[in-house]
């Protein structure tokens, strides 16, 4: 797992590099670095359709699904201490304490976390990472990347995958256990992990091959949108209405509308929760961006369509 | 006699009908959800992964309650103004078609999961709402689906759908300004039918 962060870490030089002189011509203000995202998509693609989907397959047409949901659950488990971090970083101390209760009810009564008995005990589950601590301490996405092996991502997710790989309990259980075969356990401990989580979304990915009319646009704006309803925890503001939107961004060099200077990238739409006490320095930080942006009604999207519809509506009467 | 009896059939015809237009969105939501889920459930065809027969269902119990014009707008954003009446409609019809194969491929994946529905918040006069299920999951938190909708003469009509926090909607937005952008809205029109006549040849 440590290889998880350290390729997250290689994959950001490589893009930095690229992306200077990269894509001339209309991008997404997200997506500065599209051509050499796109490159590393279609790489990802081809190992996974040679190497990962393949034995994931195997895997899903050997095992029946009760199996297969106990291994899933294993792993699920060993991710809830950190989650519980994540939850308390973030000020929910409530969710946090509700992870680790998980932790000690899945791994006892659980059999070690192969059933999720919590979750009927009416302990839900709950979806944090360290990049969504960034994103809720106030810190902007950046622009969105593609990572080798690792799939989509952006710059605060990338930086984020650094310390969640060593919060992993898939990394740190491996090291509690003392014996010849550490590392040949953790090898496997991690390919099991790999393929399981591959198998559990081959159905996903038959809805999303329907879907897509081009899977790289697709994936990436499915991406952006789940993180920043994660970082909301399910209840995200609605989104401001981009001017880029008409479609045209035209300009010689990406990085001439990115905002290359860290400090910058906090920004205003912040989560608000109902105790936000515990990181009371990011908490400052983020308030003091907040005076920058400018406010959007939370009607905004639902006026300009129906501006649009008024509009079209007029059109048609001229004809 | 007979005539008061068929008069009085007539009129609780006339009421349903009233009373159909009438169901509150949440209400809508879950009938729809629950029989069209019940039939899944209960055809080995469907399960297998029969495309024809989950199309027609689809088209049959869900598809009256879309509203795909609002839909098909919302997903052109500025774009919609360029398209002339007769592009619009083909964008309508083909973005339809391209949604109800979606659909149907995802409905074929469906295991005896349960769904919660979250009480509606809305005020009594509210021409707008978002309808709030969520499907429990093992290892995984649930997933969302959120349903927005909007109350017209024909009742209440969905127009978009949220996976996730992913709106079908904001997805599709950016792939449809790509293509116009590229190749113009009558390349998106061609796009969207090669990608629909694909799916047909795969399916069948």
């Amino acid at each position: 797992m440590i290889s998880r962060g350290t390729a997250a870490l290689g994959a950001l030089a490589l893009v930095a590099m690229l992306g200077g002189c990269a894509t001339s011509g209309p991008v997404n203000p997200r997506d500065p670095f599209e051509s050499t995202n796109r490159a590393v998509f279609e790489f990802n693609d081809g190992v996974d359709k040679a190497f990962i989907k393949p034995v994931a397959q195997a895997y899903r047409a050997v095992l029946p699904q009760p199996v297969r949901s106990g291994v899933r659950n294993f792993f699920a488990n060993l991710q809830d201490p950190w989650i519980g971090v994540n939850n308390l970083l973030q000020g929910k101390v409530e969710e946090g304490l509700t992870d680790w209760f998980r932790f000690a009810t899945n791994s006892t009564m659980g059999f070690g976390g192969v059933m999720d008995v919590a979750t009927s005990m009416r302990m839900n589950k709950h979806n944090e990472d360290f990049g969504q601590t960034l994103g809720v301490w106030g810190f902007s996405s950046g622009p969105y990347l593609v990572l080798p092996f690792l799939g989509p991502s952006d710059v605060r997710d990338g930086l984020g995958l650094i310390p969640d790989s060593f919060g992993y309990g898939g990394f740190w259980l491996p090291r509690l256990i003392d014996g010849p075969h550490r590392v040949a356990l953790r090898n496997s401990l991690s390919g099991l992990d790999i393929v399981s989580l591959r198998a559990a979304v081959l159905e996903t990915e038959a809805i999303f091959e329907a879907a897509a009319l081009d899977r790289y646009t697709f994936l990436r704006d499915a991406y952006l949108q789940r993180r920043r309803n994660l970082i909301y925890d399910g209840n995200p503001p609605p989104e401001p209405r981009r001017e880029e939107d008409a479609g045209v961004v035209p300009q010689a060099n990406a990085w001439a509308n990115l905002e290359t200077d860290p400090a910058r990238w906090i920004i205003a739409e912040r989560p608000k929760h109902r105790t936000a006490g515990l990181v009371g320095t990011s908490r400052s930080v983020a308030d003091s961006a907040q005076v920058v942006i400018p406010k959007v009604p939370a009607n905004y999207e639902r006026v300009l369509a129906v501006g649009e519809r008024a509009a079209n509506a007029r059109g048609e009467e001229d004809r | 006699m007979r005539m008061r009896f068929l008069v009085a059939v007539f009129m609780a015809g006339l009421l349903g009908i009233a009373a159909a237009n009438d169901v509150a969105p949440d209400v809508m939501v879950r009938k729809v959800a629950t029989d069209v889920l019940g039939i899944v459930k209960s055809d080995k065809d469907i399960q297998s992964g029969d495309a024809k027969k989950v199309i027609a269902l689809v088209e049959e119990k869900v598809l009256p309650h879309f509203d795909f014009v609002h839909m098909t707008a919302l997903a052109m954003g500025r774009n919609w103004r360029k398209a002339s009446p007769e592009q619009k409609k083909q964008l309508t019809d083909e973005f339809r078609t391209l949604l109800v194969r979606t659909y149907s491929t995802a409905l074929t994946k469906y295991r005896d999961q349960t769904i919660e529905y979250k009480p509606l918040r809305a005020q009594p006069g509210d021409t707008d709402v978002t309808v709030r299920s969520s499907i429990q999951q093992p290892g995984a938190e649930a997933v969302t689906i959120d349903y927005s909708m909007e109350k017209t003469p024909a009742g209440w009509k969905i127009y978009d759908v949220t996976v996730a926090g992913i709106s079908l909607v904001t997805t599709y937005r950016d792939a449809f300004a790509q293509e116009v952008r590229n190749v113009g809205v009558d390349g998106l029109i061609k796009k969207l039918a090669d990608k629909n006549q694909q799916l047909e040849t795969k399916g069948s």
